[in-house]
């Protein structure tokens, strides 16, 4: 049986082993090295640089324009999406009493977390559109055509216009996941906050909020890293993409265009590797003083 | 606090604030379900609508539906071609997926050996790392295997990146799997590999139902690796050719045909999602929460 079980072990583990090393962890290994290289891809043409490639990253305007950008969404988009999932949640649970079509309105909202950003994408380009749209036509018919606007075309709305996409689109999950943490919550605890006289503000504020905390730490990691990524939004519904001017611009469009557009692998690596310290970054701050940690369950979205 | 409430004094409660007398909660929640639906509904609508309806009248329904553009689309701008290679890459990336991914939870879950939580541990590694990393590495590794751009390619490196959840998943899984049966079916002189394959895995269909669907809508959503790895327009899986399409076609304008082509990328997930939605909701959320 000993022999058995070791030729078993090994039919069982090498082959995802052997995946694993070649596409996922010789790609991770190596984007540190080629990072302190000047690589454009020609074989045997590598020379080290050294840390020349990020200090080129602190001078280049480009790439400071994705770093403020993706600042902005890592500020914007968790605290709307949490602050907008935690108030719809508290809604549907309204202390313990429930909605009516609470269910329903589960279902509907959770559908575009399913979506491929890239569909929400094209599907938020037209509603965009600055003619044609589903936005600025519903403005006009409404008699508000004055606040229509090239929602994507004018640098001072198209950032604003890229994050209401990413909230939209998660929302949905965060309701579900908040609304089963509330309803984890004893209803003793909202019955005594009522008959302590507590509105629904400061029963939210006071019971719902510091118990549901651990969920909202586990909400803000999942939802910066989608912050720090926005790529395949920023690169089917931009003008540029990136623009305009650079307004809409995120590390990974950056990364994705020095490498596969210009060839200068060394200094994609770079960006890479910044990005990937910025994410490491923020899952120990956010979860530094949680008790769990946890990985997320997106795995197969990547 | 355990003691129950005295059943007078939580009417005179309730009284103060009626049952269905504060409109916020429904008004809000309507709001919400209109932002999420009507964009949805919207393109729907506009994928039978003639590119005159749609340009000069956006919001009311079509005079008569123009099924035309779906067929268009489905045919004319090649989403039926993206669709049949989304189709064959998610495919066998999911059958590689839950294989190896369950042999290898089940391996680790269900057998003591140094290096156990080594291994373990560098599978899950990989959840926390951002795949811009390994991008431009990853782009030559399939390169110098000769299989940029080819369904294989695209096939294993999916499977790649789905393994590290499916471990996970799986190996809490299998973990709460009753330990009697398989050491029952070893007695009988069961191989190991008889005793997984024949015992184990039925026992956890549950979990590779639930692990399956989700790696499903994973790979199916997938568009940074396709579009690094896979530039042969004849081989763009389904987001790929949509981003590609909804470009080069504002040029072409053939709006409806666009919107019937997002609309046909939009319901295999829709399908899935009515299908499971119980599974996938309580599933997707089921690690952040207890």
């Amino acid at each position: 049986m000993g022999h058995g079980r070791w030729r078993f072990l090994f039919a069982a583990l090498v082959p995802a082993l052997v995946l694993h090393v070649v596409f996922v962890l010789s790609p991770y290994a190596q984007a540190f090295y080629l990072s302190l290289t000047d690589w454009t891809g020609v074989a045997g043409q590598a020379h080290f640089v050294g840390v020349d490639n990020y200090a080129r990253l602190g001078v280049d305007p480009l790439f400071l324009d994705a770093v403020r950008n993706n600042a902005i969404m890592l500020l914007v988009v968790p605290a709307a999406t949490i602050g907008l999932g935690l108030f719809l949640a508290s809604m549907l649970h309204r202390g313990g009493r429930g909605l009516r079509g609470g269910s329903a309105y589960q279902i509907v909202y959770f559908f575009p977390q399913l979506l491929s950003l890239v569909i929400v994408a094209v599907l938020w380009g037209f509603v965009y559109n600055p003619n044609t749209g589903l936005l600025n036509s519903g403005l006009r018919a409404i008699g508000l055509g004055a606040l229509a606007h090239s929602w994507l075309a004018e640098p001072r709305f198209a950032l604003a216009a890229v994050m209401a996409v990413l909230v939209w689109s998660s929302v949905g999950f965060y309701v579900v996941l908040f609304r089963a943490a509330i309803d984890g919550i004893p209803g003793e605890l909202f019955e005594a906050a009522r008959l302590d006289g507590a509105g629904g503000w400061s029963s939210f504020r006071h019971v719902t909020l510091p118990l549901v905390r651990e969920n909202v730490q586990v909400a803000f990691v999942y939802l910066g890293i989608a912050a720090l990524d926005g790529f395949a939004v920023v690169q089917v519904m931009t003008v540029g993409p990136g623009g305009p001017d650079g307004a809409t611009e995120v590390v990974g469009l950056s990364l994705y265009r020095t490498a596969f557009s210009y060839g200068k692998f060394g200094y994609a690596s770079a960006m890479g590797v910044a990005l990937f310290f910025a994410t490491l970054t923020l899952a120990i701050l956010a979860l530094r003083t949680g008790r769990r940690e946890r990985p997320a369950t997106r795995g197969g979205q990547a | 606090m355990t003691a129950p409430l005295p059943a007078r004094v939580s009417t005179e409660v309730d009284t103060g604030r009626v049952r269905g007398a504060n409109p916020l909660p429904q008004i809000a929640m309507f709001c919400w379900a209109v932002v999420t639906a009507l964009p949805l509904l919207w393109a729907v609508v506009s994928s039978v609508k003639s590119d005159d309806e749609i340009l000069n009248h956006p919001w009311p329904p079509p005079a008569t539906p123009h099924f035309d553009n779906w067929v268009r689309a489905w045919t004319a701008a090649d989403i039926g071609r993206y669709f049949l290679n989304s189709l064959i890459v998610v495919g066998g990336a999911l059958l590689l997926t839950m294989l190896l991914g369950s042999l290898a939870a089940y391996a680790l879950a269900r057998y003591r050996f140094r290096g156990n939580r080594l291994l373990y541990h560098t599978f899950v590694a990989a959840l926390f790392f951002p795949v811009f990393l390994a991008l431009v590495p990853l782009f030559f590794v399939v390169d110098r295997l000769g299989l940029l751009g080819t369904y294989p390619g695209l096939i294993l490196v999916y499977a790649a990146y789905a393994v590290p959840f499916t471990v996970f998943f799986l190996h809490a899984f299998f973990g709460t799997l009753p330990t009697e049966i398989a050491e029952a079916a070893v007695l009988d002189g069961c191989s190991h590999g008889a005793v997984f394959f024949r015992v184990m895995l039925p026992l956890a269909r549950p979990g590779l139902v639930a692990v399956g669907i989700f790696n499903f809508l994973g790979l199916w959503n997938q568009y940074l690796i396709p579009l690094v790895l896979n530039p042969d327009p004849d081989r763009y899986v389904l987001a790929q050719g949509l981003a590609a399409l909804s470009v080069s076609q504002g040029y072409r304008s053939d709006w409806g045909g666009l919107f019937a082509g997002l609309t046909i990328a939009m319901l295999p997930v829709l399908v899935a999602y009515v299908a499971f939605q119980r599974h996938i909701r309580a599933g997707m959320t089921a690690g952040a929460v207890k």
